[in-house]
């Protein structure tokens, strides 16, 4: 089957109760989305399905039918940073990092469709994406400095 | 081995050896030199200046041995040895290196001393810096016990700077001139006409001459890197998705795999059934190991489905069976004068002053807790006949060499440990089953790289969690004031059940058991904390601020009850009963931030203080609670805490938050509880932790008054989860004795 990640179309053979997470890591080694829980509990795997934020490890293979799949990958690299992972690199927000790239996309796709979001908006639209390290504090005050920008831009 | 045989024979207190192409220095203060690992495998045209400085003409690598699970140490390792050696640590190459003895951890063991760490006496000093012989015996290159920065302060300096001293006298003897007449400058030696030598030019010259040793370091007013706000060097790779953890690795025709092993830790595997799972797409192999059943497949994903497809039955754990019957023996270990430790608090006459009137009883107890990072454990091993390669970040590099050594009969110097980046830990990475395991699947496919991923159900449930424990208060009270304090506290021994897995059993006390109790700076006229130990039961482990993650909030909760009882204000009867100066400085700041005015500020709103010295570095919270129609919520969180030197600002806030929102986050709703010898939460389902939407605004403050380099990864911990309960009981009147919360109250 074919799959279209981060503009690029690859074409697998997977079963097609595969989760899209392992398909992305396994299949196509993009690592970007991480393996935290595999039960839609921790946020570590989201990607964007057509811009809406989605945990990786509850979309299979045989879910998607031409979608454009985005991962963080996708969003932004160092040399041409996404507006919020520039947030999140002038707030320091990671500490061991592995939930960064969950909770970049999900503020990303919180910023695209609520680009001035209230505490009560951050925290619903963050709420599924958890981090142990308790990078949290960060975590707002960087979304609001992304918010920021977006308004003045 | 030749080339490190060199340096041993050679007597230098800091010594140093020329050999083929290159140099190595050694940069310790022992006796007996240790081989300079570098110097194993060092090319032509390469110098190791020290163990932690390797200059070849492509660049410089800085060697960052301890372990950076996200606390920032390789930064911070890197930031030491850049200030001395002048160079931009950006441009440097990280590597935690190759396992050495080199590396030793001396600070990590200065906890289970006999003394307080607000202790400064002669006594306590020497006793301490006894403590690196132990370390260099045991080869502990171990990362833990917020002993990162502790250990590497001058250690590191001292690498930077007989590095760049060294490369100077290498230009002064090429071009003619004196050492001193040299400066140096981002990279490279300048001389007195301005012309810019790089270092990596003078790598050959380096190779040839006895390193410089009368080195000193720079004061801290010159400093350019430390204590100033820098950038993480791993932020943007962090950020972007570009950080490669352990689990993200892929080697050329790389098996994937997983396991199941007896969630009854340590239990076998009476039978199992593989039929069915040998027959799903990807399987490749299935296989019996240690306690549990391994499946080789092509991709993680299919070996856990085939996993979960195995019928296994599972024989019993050499423990008991469920909590009850855990509880059972931690309340028969409590007060049983056959299973007391230790009792290194006894101040006063706690009998006598506890036989006058009726003193104030309480019993608590504390949840076994898994560490559950967020990257699951994962490892990858390659084994043939003559070598054994493993990728996997760890804690413990020289025990995950020794322990692979063992079971694959190879040398151990034909183990190459490569630690990779980490996905957090909070002491789980100072286990190494996981790797074990993946050391058995990979003799079972010689030449074939394996990679074992625990899903994280395995995980969950083949943690080796934080005892549990329970505890006995007694006190009294008097004119307002606490006069008498008595703690018994039981659990298992960490260092009892950890030793024993890695190297054997270890004798003597372990402190662990009332580490954050018996050594708090307070002045309380009856005190005496007592340790009583436990069976090991489930197998446990170092949790994030160990014996203090549990005591503190015995000691806190216990002081709030007395003082509560002797009528006086939580903070103000905690600042007068302290005997130490920055303690009480800590004290005293986060009354002043949170503009402290009595537990009770408002209708509905409560507010609890907590103090715990821990790991060298007092730390005080106040939390703030209200009560809502959803339930309490957290409402604010002030810390403050004193680490004698800041090294790394921007890090050392985040240590301190992230700390102690993780002490949060546990006392609100997080346990481990065993039925059928099996630990029940499986995911983060059911062991939740905090969410971003139940975090409270933080305030952090750092203060600076303790003397020396203090560690700051875990003492924010200790005292966030008293500090929530002294909330809460100033909210709603209701004394909770025992974590998680939640099983009293509901948070919003």
């Amino acid at each position: 089957m074919k799959l279209m990640v981060n503009g690029t179309t690859h074409e697998v053979d997977v079963e097609p109760d595969m989760p899209l997470l392992w398909v992305l890591r396994d299949e196509l080694g993009i690592t970007g989305p991480k393996y935290g829980c595999g039960v839609a509990a921790c946020g570590a795997c989201t990607v964007h399905v057509d811009g809406e934020p989605m945990r990786s490890c509850q979309i299979t293979a045989g879910d998607l039918d031409g979608e454009e799949i985005t991962t963080i990958e996708g969003l932004g690299t160092p040399d041409a940073l996404h507006l919020v992972q520039q947030a999140w690199v002038d707030h320091q927000v990671a500490q061991c990092g592995y939930c960064q790239a969950g909770q970049i996309m999900s503020a990303a796709a919180l910023l695209t469709a609520t680009p001035n979001p209230s505490d009560a908006e951050i925290d619903e639209a963050m709420s599924g994406n958890l981090c142990r390290c308790g990078t949290y504090p960060r975590i707002r005050a960087a979304i609001k400095t992304a918010a920021a920008q977006l308004s003045e831009a | 081995m030749g080339k490190a045989g060199k340096i041993a024979r050679r007597s230098f207190l800091i010594g140093s050896a020329s050999i083929v192409g290159g140099v190595a220095f050694g940069a310790y203060l022992a006796k007996r030199p240790v081989a300079n690992p570098l110097l194993e495998d060092l090319a032509q045209g390469e110098a190791a200046i020290t163990p932690y400085v390797k200059i070849d003409a492509q660049g410089i690598t800085l060697i960052t041995p301890r372990a950076d699970k996200g606390q920032g140490a390789y930064a911070l390792q890197a930031n030491l040895i850049a200030e001395e050696l002048d160079i931009d640590p950006a441009k440097a190459t990280l590597t935690p290196g190759q396992p050495g003895p080199a590396y030793y951890n001396a600070a990590v063991l200065e906890e289970g001393v006999p003394f307080p760490a607000y202790d400064d006496s002669w006594i306590a000093q020497r006793v301490r810096g006894m403590m690196v012989l132990p370390a260099r015996l045991m080869e502990m290159q171990l990362t833990g016990g917020s002993s990162t920065a502790k250990d590497s302060y001058v250690k590191l300096r001292m690498a930077g700077a007989i590095a760049r001293e060294t490369l100077k006298q290498a230009a002064a003897e090429l071009h003619g001139l004196a050492r001193h007449t040299l400066t140096t400058e981002d990279g490279h030696v300048i001389l007195p006409d301005g012309t810019r030598i790089p270092y990596t030019d003078l790598a050959a010259k380096a190779a040839t001459i006895d390193p410089v040793r009368d080195v000193t370091l720079r004061d801290a007013s010159q400093w350019r890197i430390l204590g100033k706000p820098g950038q993480r060097l791993d932020i943007m790779a962090k950020s972007t998705g570009t950080e490669h953890y352990g689990i993200d690795l892929r080697l050329p025709g790389m098996l994937h795999a997983t396991v199941r092993a007896n969630p009854g830790l340590g239990g076998d595997v009476a039978s199992f059934d593989a039929s069915q799972a040998e027959t799903m797409r990807g399987v490749q192999k299935i296989l019996p190991i240690q306690h549990g059943i391994g499946v080789l497949a092509d991709n993680t994903w299919r070996a856990i489905q085939a996993a979960n497809a195995i019928d296994i039955e599972w024989g019993p754990a050499p423990y008991p069976i469920n909590s009850e019957a855990i509880w059972d023996e931690l309340n028969a270990t409590l007060d049983n004068p056959d299973r007391r430790d230790h009792r290194q608090r006894n101040d006063g006459d706690v009998e006598q002053a506890l036989s006058n009137g009726t003193p104030i009883a309480a019993d608590y107890r504390l949840p076994y807790l898994a560490h559950a990072p967020l990257e699951p454990m994962n490892a990858i091993v390659r084994v043939t006949d003559t070598a054994c390669d493993i990728w996997t970040g760890t804690q413990i590099p020289i025990f995950v060499r020794n322990h692979a050594a063992d079971l694959t009969g190879l040398d151990r110097d034909q183990v190459h440990v490569h630690v990779q980046p980490m996905g957090g830990s909070f002491g789980h990475r100072l286990e190494d089953t996981h790797v074990v395991q993946a050391v058995e699947l990979a003799m079972a496919v010689k030449g074939t790289p394996v990679k074992l991923t625990w899903s994280r159900e395995e995980d969950m449930t083949h943690d080796y969690p934080r005892p549990a424990a329970v505890a006995r208060a007694r006190g009294t009270v008097s004119d307002g004031k606490v006069e008498t304090f008595d703690l018994s506290v039981a659990s298992s021994s960490v260092v009892e059940s950890w030793f024993g897995r890695l190297m054997g059993p270890v004798p003597g006390p372990d402190a662990s058991i009332t580490a954050g109790a018996w050594d708090q700076p307070f002045d309380i006229p009856n005190y005496r904390v007592t340790g009583y130990r436990a069976p090991e039961m489930v197998p446990v482990s170092s949790w994030r601020s160990v014996g203090a993650s549990g005591n503190g909030f015995l000691h806190d909760c216990f002081l709030d009850e007395l003082i509560h009882a002797a009528g006086a204000d939580p903070l103000a009867e905690r600042i007068r009963l302290c005997m130490h100066e920055p303690s009480r400085k800590v004290l005293e700041a986060v009354g002043e931030m949170c503009g402290w005015d009595g537990p009770s500020p408002a209708p509905g709103v409560g507010r609890g203080v907590a103090f715990c010295l821990s790991f060298g570095t007092p730390c005080a919270q106040v939390v703030e609670v209200a009560q809502t129609e959803d339930g309490l919520r957290l409402q604010k969180l002030w810390v403050a805490a004193d680490i004698g030197l800041v090294l790394d600002p921007v890090n050392t806030q985040a240590q301190i938050f992230g700390g102690a929102l993780f002490g949060l986050a546990h006392a609100m709703n997080c346990e481990l509880t065993y039925e059928d010898f099996a630990a029940q939460q499986e995911n983060f389902w059911d062991y939740e932790g905090l969410r971003i939407n139940q975090v409270p605004e933080v305030e952090v403050r750092v203060l600076t008054n303790m003397p020396g380099v203090r560690g700051i990864g875990e003492p924010g911990v200790p005292p966030s989860a008293p500090a929530l309960a002294n909330a809460i009981f100033a909210a709603t009147g209701k004394r909770i004795r025992e974590m998680p919360l939640n099983r009293h109250v509901d948070f919003a």
